[in-house]
């Protein structure tokens, strides 16, 4: 892009808004469904902002091969793959060398929240499937996945939430739109895991001071519990509009 | 010692539940003093010791338990059985044809075939093993008739009832002979197909609000309004048969 037409588009105007109009510390947006597959065992679907990406686990399960089959914990298999529609270029559907990466740091991201020890010789698998993508397609990708877990029946530690921060025109920004991830200084996703306070996942692009670096971290953390007590409201939604019909 | 939930109340995976001296119960983990659910369930809890009751599990297989599943493979050694749990069940040959099992002159396709539906108990099963099955008591066996229902199988003890009150209700009112398996399997033969029908409308209702109180009270009117309606629909084709 030449120098000029970056310059025209301003990501945070003179208010101190972002292009999409929300404030620096702001969230985009979030919808959360559970259970929208009947052929898997457990799924979910999220919309945070323009990404719509959607989940189906399998699992427990023989593992396929065989030779595979760990002998004391059950195998997290991962793949998140997105669809040739959803950037503005069509996306070879063939896994590229970031969707390798990521299925696999969003694997490590939810292995510390599932008793894989239950299950010895078992694999739990799980499909992340991007429909649309407009940045921070990890952090959605995470948090939905451990509600497509939990949905699956699958005992976990904590749920795992994960959000997205950085560094926009020497702002600090919380959940980047591809935009402002393409444009900006630096985005740092972090997975969390709120109710004992652990992080699973914490990757940077970029470049921040150490005291920026802490800042963002907090911020990204304010997020995730954020998007926690959503992730949990979706969780219940099904079981407690039924609770209320059924006992009026 | 305080506990951070009120009966009955829907937990997530990760809540914290009580905290101090307390047992973890089902579907629950302890770290230090902290005790934690790790299913979306209900809890309760039961001289100091907290369950939560999981609206959405699969099967773990546990010994003595009644199971209804699928043969899916044939071996040399016996038969292997989809039973809904993450590992397949082994019924052994030997089960059947006692000692004498010879694998050239035995013939277990003429027995179970793939496909077949059996009642089955669990003998053994642990970590380190796969379940291993037995049919050699009275009720188990190849299913040769009726209708299956899947239901989540920590739901069935909501179908039994308290001291099988729902279960036997059920059976009063449709006339069905009704097999649970532990492992979310149903299987229901009746006199004829609508009170089958019935049977099944009725457990699909149970899973589906397992998670209320006065269930058993709502089912019981159902099954009483299906009934009525069945048998006035039923007469109203006969009158119109014979004008």
């Amino acid at each position: 892009m030449p120098a000029k037409a970056q310059e025209k588009q301003k990501l945070i105007d003179k208010e101190g808004k972002r292009i999409d109009g929300r404030n620096p510390d702001e969230l985009r947006p979030i919808k959360i469904e559970v259970g929208v597959l009947s052929n898997a065992d457990g799924s979910a679907y999220i919309e945070q902002g323009k990404c719509k990406i959607l989940a189906g686990v399998y699992g427990p399960r023989e593992t396929h091969p065989k030779h595979l089959a760990l002998p004391d914990r059950a195998l997290l298999q991962c793949r998140y793959h997105m669809a040739p529609f959803s950037v503005e270029e069509r996306k070879s559907p063939a896994p590229s060398r970031r969707e390798i990466e990521l299925s696999k740091v969003i694997r490590e991201a939810l292995e510390p929240a599932v008793f894989l020890e239950y299950y010895p010789r078992t694999s739990i698998d799980l499909f992340i499937e991007v429909l649309q993508a407009d940045g921070g397609t990890r952090g959605a990708a995470i948090t939905m996945a451990s509600l497509a877990l939990a949905d699956a029946g699958i005992p976990m530690k904590d749920l795992v939430v994960a959000c997205a921060a950085g560094k926009v025109e020497g702002k600090l920004v919380l959940d980047l739109s591809d935009a402002e991830d393409k444009l900006g200084e630096a985005d740092l996703p972090v997975a969390y895991m709120p109710t004992i306070d652990a992080v699973t996942l914490l990757q940077m692009d970029g470049n921040l001071t150490l005291e920026e670096f802490e800042q963002t971290v907090n911020m990204a953390l304010n997020g995730c519990k954020q998007i926690y007590k959503i992730q949990k409201e979706a969780l219940k939604a099904k079981y407690v509009a039924l609770k209320e019909v059924a006992e009026e | 010692m305080p506990v951070f939930f009120e009966k009955r109340d829907i937990v997530t995976p990760g809540d914290l539940l009580a905290e101090g001296d307390y047992f973890a119960g089902d579907n629950t983990y302890k770290e230090g003093d902290k005790l934690y659910a790790t299913r979306l369930g209900i809890v309760d809890v039961a001289e100091k010791t907290v369950n939560v009751v999981a609206l959405k599990a699969f099967y773990s297989p546990k010994a003595g338990d009644t199971v209804i599943g699928k043969v899916v493979e044939l071996t040399i050694a016996g038969w292997l059985i989809d039973i809904n749990a993450p590992q397949q069940a082994m019924l052994r040959a030997s089960e059947i044809f006692e000692r004498d099992y010879k694998p050239q002159r035995n013939d277990l396709p003429s027995v179970f075939d793939i496909g077949d539906l059996i009642i089955a108990k669990i003998i053994a099963y642990d970590r380190t093993r796969d379940p291993q099955l037995t049919i050699r008591e009275p009720g188990l066996g190849k299913v040769t008739r009726g209708q299956v229902v899947e239901i989540t199988p920590t739901k069935i003890p909501r179908v039994i009832g308290r001291k099988g009150s729902m279960i036997s209700m059920i059976k009063e009112q449709t006339g069905c002979h009704i097999v649970l398996g532990q492992n979310g399997v149903i299987l229901i033969s009746g006199k004829t197909p609508e009170n089958e029908h019935l049977a099944m409308m009725a457990i699909r209702k149970i899973e589906e609000e397992s998670h209320t109180s006065g269930l058993t009270d709502r089912i019981t009117e159902m099954l009483k309004k299906l009934k009525g309606s069945d048998e006035n629909a039923s007469k109203g084709t006969r009158e119109t048969e014979t004008n």
